[in-house]
């Protein structure tokens, strides 16, 4: 039946994380390190006005946009914690987790001949949504010399005259690279200069243990050229409930919106219900589980360093991503041996673009206990090699 | 005024006080004499009080049980609660003693092998003392919850898929 198929569709490479799930999915007793969502339950006064509203009956559509107290709580929110200023009944969009929104904003702008700018490594979607429209994908290497930071030089060698969108996603999956404001600055004049757009993927920004999140939006200039993405997974624990929100220039968002409106309708009403109270109630939940995480953090890049890899000190997300190359073996051999050998689950770095070879991404969205004991098992891995 | 800092090294604590201070240190970021010298002012000045495990007796096993005494009392004259409510904590089976704003004035934790040793203790002990006007004992049946810790929760930990990314 493949003949039926869409060439480009047919023509995606699967996800190097979808082949490892597979061969994980056959073994036993496996400690994984290789989740990308919290291992916190959602907390529960967001759980309970999920329950509630059901209990009430609110079991319709919501407007297309998404339920204006949402985007309302959104906006205040946003002001409040990154200083960005948006209209939310005509600046703002809820989507089903950050990923709808990444895939209406490659639909939205980009056509066949348009290119897109990606940071590598960077999260396994970008590069395919914005092929599916028929634009190139031009990887703009970053390495962990330069603390994984995307840098002014790389970004104008990948550039072409084609290139119409720039995709941000500071903090990073997978490295837990930020970027400061400082940083950014220079981005934001090569922006201007080569007049692109921007999708800046911050969903990881609450997730910040060092200094404060600066939104590229925020920036002079910015925020027209922004589209400012987020969502309620990674830092209120919601990655089930699918929420996701994306805010910037009203033409931007109504385009999108058609899509949506067209495709999805809306985000689920119960999910948008909880993400309200999230705003409202869940503050003190998430700071108890960020602190959680640098400690954990701390704990990761700790145990690596002291098995004698180099590993640069992420300061966002919740995943280190350590040199292996000292083990003489590629990032798919270490983590496919790692497996066989130990029982422990991680990502080969090349699973988020090429400049991921050498590094393996490790989440530490896990108690201090499995950490340790992963961590013992890695070592005794890395010592047979060195 | 207590620190941010010095919050976290607390609840950290708190949580498992089996950290050893090395351990501390590698998830805090402080040096192990910063945090061996806050442990010890700590216990110098009975911030840290004990160290000492939450232990579910009721599923290890032990079937004593405890009670929730509301106490009226009748103040004294220079004393307020404190002289009554001093005298309270010296007997070991009160386990707590707190001062209440409400219907009541203090509010005593007891703990005996049985119902009739509580009670026992209740009528005879507590009741006849001097200033004391009336007690009600409402006893323990089951503890959900202690100290912020679920200790019957019945639910399975939900799985996460092993890899995502």
């Amino acid at each position: 039946m493949k003949r039926f198929l869409n060439p480009t569709v047919a023509g995606l490479p699967p996800s190097g994380i979808r082949k490892f799930f597979d061969l994980v999915a056959t073994m036993k007793d496996v400690i994984s390190l290789g989740v990308g969502e919290p291992d916190f339950v959602t907390p529960w006064t967001v759980r309970e006005s999920g329950i509630f509203s059901l209990e009430q009956g609110q079991t319709m559509y919501t407007s297309n946009a998404g339920i204006l107290e949402l985007r309302q709580e959104l906006a205040r929110y946003l002001a409040l914690t990154l200083g960005l200023i948006y209209n939310p009944e005509s600046e703002m969009l809820v989507t089903v987790g950050a990923s709808e929104a990444v895939d209406l904003a490659m639909r939205a702008l980009l056509s066949p001949g348009d290119a897109a700018l990606v940071p590598d490594p960077s999260y396994v979607s970008y590069a395919p949504c914005a092929i599916m429209t028929g634009a190139d994908v031009r990887y703009v290497p970053t390495r962990a010399s330069e603390q994984f930071r995307l840098r002014v030089e790389d970004l104008a060698k990948a550039y072409v005259p084609e290139a119409k969108l720039l995709v941000l996603s500071y903090p990073n999956n997978p490295t837990g690279a930020i970027m400061t404001r400082k940083d950014l600055l220079p981005i934001a004049e090569f922006v201007r200069a080569h007049d692109l757009l921007v999708l800046s993927d911050e969903i990881y920004s609450d997730l910040t243990y060092e200094g404060s999140h600066t939104a590229f939006a925020s920036l002079p200039g910015m925020w027209e050229r922004t589209l400012h993405l987020s969502g309620f997974s990674k830092s209120y624990a919601m990655t089930g409930w699918r929420i996701g929100y994306v805010a910037g220039h009203p033409d931007l968002i109504q385009a999108m919106t058609r899509i949506h409106q067209y495709t999805i309708l809306c985000a689920p009403i119960t999910a948008q219900v909880a993400a309200i109270e999230a705003l409202r109630s869940a503050e003190t939940a998430k700071q108890e589980m960020v602190a959680a995480y640098d400690r954990r953090r701390r704990l990761l890049v700790h145990g690596f360093r002291e098995m004698g890899l180099s590993c640069f000190e992420p300061l966002g997300a919740f995943y280190v991503f350590p040199d292996i190359t000292a083990t003489k073996l590629s990032s798919e051999e270490f983590a496919e041996q790692l497996l066989h050998e130990e029982k422990v689950a991680v990502v080969p770095g090349t699973a988020f673009g090429p400049s991921g070879e050498g590094h393996i991404r490790c989440s530490y969205a896990y108690s201090t206990e499995q950490l340790e004991e992963a961590l013992k098992r890695i070592s005794r891995f890395v010592w047979r090699r060195l | 005024m207590l620190s941010d800092h010095d919050h976290r090294l607390l609840k950290l604590i708190q949580q498992d006080c089996r950290l050893t201070p090395e351990e501390l240190a590698i998830q805090t970021g402080l040096t192990v004499e910063n945090i061996t010298h806050k442990i010890r002012e700590w216990e110098d000045q009975n911030v840290i009080v004990q160290y000492r495990p939450l232990i579910n007796w009721e599923r290890a096993g032990d079937e004593s049980v405890s009670a929730l005494i509301d106490v009226k009392v009748l103040p004294q004259r220079g004393y307020g609660f404190d002289k009554i409510a001093r005298r309270l904590q010296k007997f070991p089976e009160i386990k707590a003693v707190y001062l209440m704003s409400g219907g009541y004035d203090l509010s005593l934790l007891i703990e005996g092998r049985t119902m009739q040793e509580v009670a026992l203790f209740v009528a005879e002990k507590l009741a006849p003392l001097e200033h004391i006007q009336s007690t009600t004992t409402h006893f323990v049946l089951r503890r959900y919850k202690q100290d912020g810790i679920e200790l019957i929760s019945g639910d399975e930990a939900p799985q996460r898929l092993m890899i995502s990314p």
